[in-house]
């Protein structure tokens, strides 16, 4: 170690010697510490082995927390705002937690691997938090985040590319199951769920077998077409599929400064994830009066006019503003200019017309457009392989 | 007996997209094919089991973004992968390649030649002026410059407007890329042999013409002009071929409500009065529509499906001399594995684009000598893919498609029919030409399907097996489109009209004039225009 290295500087992944070989672009980014690619090749080719064939996301930075003990599921169930009981052992159940002003901390994934033994992934570093509301809980709270190795594996052919590995019976895990395979001498566990809204897995292992693992799976996956892709392509594919980011769409409660900067899960469109009818879990009492009162802002996605996405956009209403978009992009599969934005109730009810005022830059010349959009339904890309058990070939 | 309020005659891309908004707007629409399935060029086939090949058209760039928007042709199965990548192989053994990054495409050209490399960015810079000039047009019926009509006198004001915006070089340089050949338009810009030839070789494509012959510096800008998802001058694969993208189109089109009626095959437009009435078919029926629509080329739509006394004698004329020569072949190649090129590593992001084996402006000139004497090349210009690297559809896993589009083959031999030994020829001269470059390509060969001009005008229909559907020279581009007088789609008798890529802006899978001529219909029928106009590049 030389004298300027020490455990604060950049860390890297497991897979990284892998990483660093298929990144011919060398064009890095910085994920919670962890020296991570925002592409290997190009851009569209990545993002199309997501749409098309296979493609491989190392997400290990991702924040994971393990909790154990008799009280796990009581606790889980007293942190988020979803039925925790209802997610059985072998299944992942995607969900939200609040503070007790009902505003949205993270969102995240919960693997139940046992009885009262649940995997939580989250966004955002959450261990004190966790810690906090477990006071009076019989739990133990873990950060795991660096001892377990994970990988993306997404895409209309992902399920042969894993069949081909030796994963023996994969095609029969349903989307939000979790599995285990033996993999030399490992666990490997994988479960049917994803970021890019397509056919996927992801792939959780020691550490000290992420290259064998890496290697494996490419080696399975060449005749399926498989390739690595970075964070830049992995955008692309979750606004198509109509997925929020944290820190993007929406600021976690605990970081947010300036009041009403923050957002409860109603204002984000994930009033679905709330279960009222738990009698007990954080934010519930705010968020019961913010049913009766009302929500202060509406998630929408709008389809909007022309090919300009609208990143960073005001929206307008009568030449009012009534939002500001906090995702777009121009979807190259569902070829739809997709914008996520938080609106001022009462507009961005599903069908309402509004108008995205969006500045862009050609050649170092600002232009203003207005474009004219829409407030749609559901997501733009949906395939029906992404639910399909077991799913085709390709 | 059926009447309709439109038909269409050929279920290829164009007509379907006509087909599509005419339905869309409310009428009553039927597609009539020839062929038992639809797609025209635009056509997937499964020729060999297990192995879908992109039987004619092969890449995707030019269809227009806000159709395939408008007509939710994703949301009908058509998705469009775009590639990167290609390469010309050296007869000495090296290869100059196209990289998807712009940097390391500059060291790679400067491998070869640092000024070129450079030079790239001035001419890359040349070529975007000139698809920004064209491309807002792609989307408008051409403007007739003799009319005093307000919506062509607007449209040649923009267009005016644009030209003149130019500056002196770019009007000059416009003119260049009207006249210029290929070849000598590319010496202006680079030194090295192979480039040349790499860039060059899209001058050619579907044209009759060799590379020094002038106008063939706008056919390259017409490959250019098109975009995958704005990146301007992309190409990409339709998933699971082009029929994809005729598959798409079709089920738009029954969406809205109108019909494809296959093995129909018209023997002529029926017209009285001055009107057309409907179609009769070879099997002896008939029928009826006020609106006529032909798919087919100007040739096929004036000389074969229309009769000469319901036309102007000046009309007959001018289809009789309309530009529509044969120059293209192709071979569908299914692959028992990926073949090994000299000098490639297979998982060379290389070898996901168009491959070549002409070095030299010179070859590609030779090449066009033996078309001239009336054969098929013997050293030939192909733009070879294979598909198969990043659709896992159309092939099964670890096997490969490849697309052969092989120029020149000349649609008479000699002034005689193609004969059985013309083609094995014709198909000779290709696979010894890539099995130069790839050792196991031979034995990797399980199924080829080879068309020469005569198959292709045989299934497609296109006369002489002409691509575009008529030369994309200056004469025939614009109001010249088919020719003067019928360039915005409307025909010489009343009811009848063209949709074709006979008419502006050209041929391509574009679906512009389908959409364009869709547009014109809707207007003489006084219904709302709902044929979306282009997006703006800035």
């Amino acid at each position: 170690m030389s004298a300027k290295s020490d455990d604060t500087m950049m860390l890297t992944t497991p897979f990284h010697s892998r990483v660093k070989e298929a990144c011919g672009l060398n064009c890095w980014g910085n994920w919670m510490g962890y020296t991570t690619p925002n592409a290997y090749e190009d851009v569209e080719l990545e993002y199309f082995a997501v749409r098309s064939t296979t493609g491989v996301f190392d997400l290990t930075p991702m924040n994971k927390y393990r909790v154990s003990g008799p009280d796990a599921e009581a606790y889980l169930n007293r942190l988020v705002t979803r039925d925790v009981s209802k997610i059985r052992v072998g299944r992942v159940g995607y969900t939200v937690w609040c503070d007790d002003a009902g505003q949205v901390m993270d969102d995240g994934t919960i693997f139940h691997l046992a009885e009262n033994d649940y995997r939580i992934c989250a966004y955002a570093r959450a261990i004190d938090w966790f810690n906090w509301a477990a006071l009076g809980f019989d739990v133990s709270i873990e950060d795991e985040t660096a001892e377990v190795a994970a990988l993306a594996v997404q895409g209309p052919t992902s399920c042969a590319t894993l069949l081909a590995m030796g994963l023996e019976g994969l095609d029969q895990l349903k989307p939000f199951g979790l599995t285990e395979f033996e993999f030399e001498g490992e666990t490997l566990m994988v479960s049917r769920t994803g970021f890019t809204g397509d056919l996927g897995y992801e792939l959780w292992i020691a550490p000290h077998k992420a290259e064998a693992l890496w290697d494996r799976l490419f080696e399975a996956g060449r005749p399926f077409i498989i390739r690595p892709f970075g964070t830049d392509a992995l955008e692309m594919a979750r606004i198509e599929a109509g997925f929020l980011q944290a820190g993007v769409d929406f600021m976690p409660a605990e970081e947010a400064v300036r009041n009403g900067r923050s957002r409860s899960p109603f204002e984000l469109g994930l009033g679905w994830l709330v279960d009222l009818d738990k009698p007990v879990f954080n934010g519930r009492r705010a968020l019961l009066r913010e049913q009766a009162e009302g929500s202060r802002y509406r998630f929408a996605i709008l389809d909007v006019d022309g090919n300009k996405p609208a990143q960073h956009s005001f929206i307008l209403k009568g030449g009012k503003q009534v939002g500001t978009v906090t995702s777009a992009a121009w979807c190259p599969t569902a070829k739809t200019n997709v914008a996520f934005a938080q609106i001022e109730m009462p507009h961005g009810a599903v069908g309402e017309e509004l108008v995205a005022e969006i500045y862009y830059q050609r050649e170092l010349h600002w232009t203003r457009v207005l474009a004219p959009c829409k407030v749609i339904e559901s997501p733009v890309f949906n395939p029906g392989r992404r639910r399909a058990t077991p799913p085709a070939g390709f | 007996m059926k009447k309709y309020d439109a038909i269409v005659i050929g279920a290829g891309h164009n007509g379907l997209t006509n087909a599509a908004y005419l339905a869309k707007a409310g009428l009553n629409v039927a597609v009539l094919e020839r062929n038992a399935y639809i797609g025209g060029a635009t056509v997937s086939r499964e020729l060999h089991k297990g192995w879908t090949y992109t039987n004619c058209s092969y890449v995707c760039s030019l269809l227009r973004p806000e159709i395939a928007r408008d007509l939710e042709l994703p949301r009908h199965g058509l998705q469009v992968v775009p590639y990167g990548g290609g390469v010309t192989f050296k007869r000495d053994g090296g290869y100059y390649g196209n990289y998807y990054d712009h940097n390391r495409q500059y060291r790679e050209m400067a491998r070869h030649s640092k000024r070129d490399a450079n030079a790239y960015e001035r001419y890359t810079a040349d070529v975007m002026k000139q698809t920004r000039l064209i491309r807002p047009f792609l989307l408008k019926r051409p403007p007739d410059p003799t009319s005093l009509k307000l919506r062509d006198l607007r449209d040649l004001t923009e267009f005016a407007g644009s030209f003149m915006e130019m500056g002196e070089e770019g009007l000059a340089d416009t003119l260049k890329f009207w006249t210029k050949s290929v070849g000598d338009f590319l010496d202006e810009y680079f030194e090295t042999d192979v480039i040349k030839a790499h860039l060059g070789g899209t001058g050619v494509i579907g044209t009759a013409l060799g590379v020094y012959s002038p106008g063939t510096a706008y056919v390259l800008l017409h490959h250019y002009m098109g975009d995958v998802d704005g990146n301007v001058g992309s190409w990409g694969f339709a998933r699971g071929g082009m029929g994809a993208v005729s598959g798409a189109l079709a089920k738009s089109l029954l969406g809205y409500g109108g019909e494809i009626i296959c093995d129909a095959d018209v023997d002529q437009i029926v017209v009285k009065g001055g009107k057309v009435t409907g179609v009769a078919l070879k099997n002896g029926d008939e029928i009826h529509a006020d609106v006529v629509v032909s798919n087919l080329d100007p040739k096929r739509t004036f000389l074969d499906v229309m009769d000469a006394k319901d036309l102007p004698a000046d009309v007959v004329r001018k289809a009789q001399n309309f530009k529509i020569r044969g120059s293209s072949g192709k071979l569908n190649i299914a692959l028992d594995g990926l073949p090994t090129f000299n000098g490639l590593d297979k998982s060379s992001p290389l070898m996901l684009g168009d491959m070549h084996f002409s070095d030299s402006l010179q070859r590609l000139e030779r090449a066009y000598d033996d078309w001239k004497d009336g054969t098929w090349s013997k050293d030939p210009y192909v733009d070879m893919l294979i598909p198969t690297q990043t659709d896992p559809t159309m092939a099964p896993p670890g096997k490969h498609m490849m697309t052969v589009f092989v120029q020149y083959a000349p649609p008479k031999i000699r002034g005689g029919e193609w004969t059985a030994e013309d083609k094995a020829g014709f198909e000779k001269s290709v696979i010894d030409q890539i099995a130069a470059q790839s050792p196991d390509f031979k034995d990797l060969i399980l199924h080829c399907e080879t068309r020469t001009p005569k198959e292709i005008e045989a299934e497609v229909g296109l006369t002489e097996g002409n691509i575009f559907q008529g030369e994309l020279t200056f004469d025939q581009l614009l109001f010249n489109r088919p020719f003067p007088g019928y360039a915005q789609y409307r025909g010489p008798v009343g009811g009848m009209y063209m949709c074709g890529s006979g008419t502006h802006p050209g041929g391509g899978v574009m679906a512009a004039p389908g959409a364009n001529a869709a547009r014109e219909i809707l207007n003489d029928l006084r219904q709302p225009n709902i044929v979306p106009g282009g997006y703006a590049d800035d």
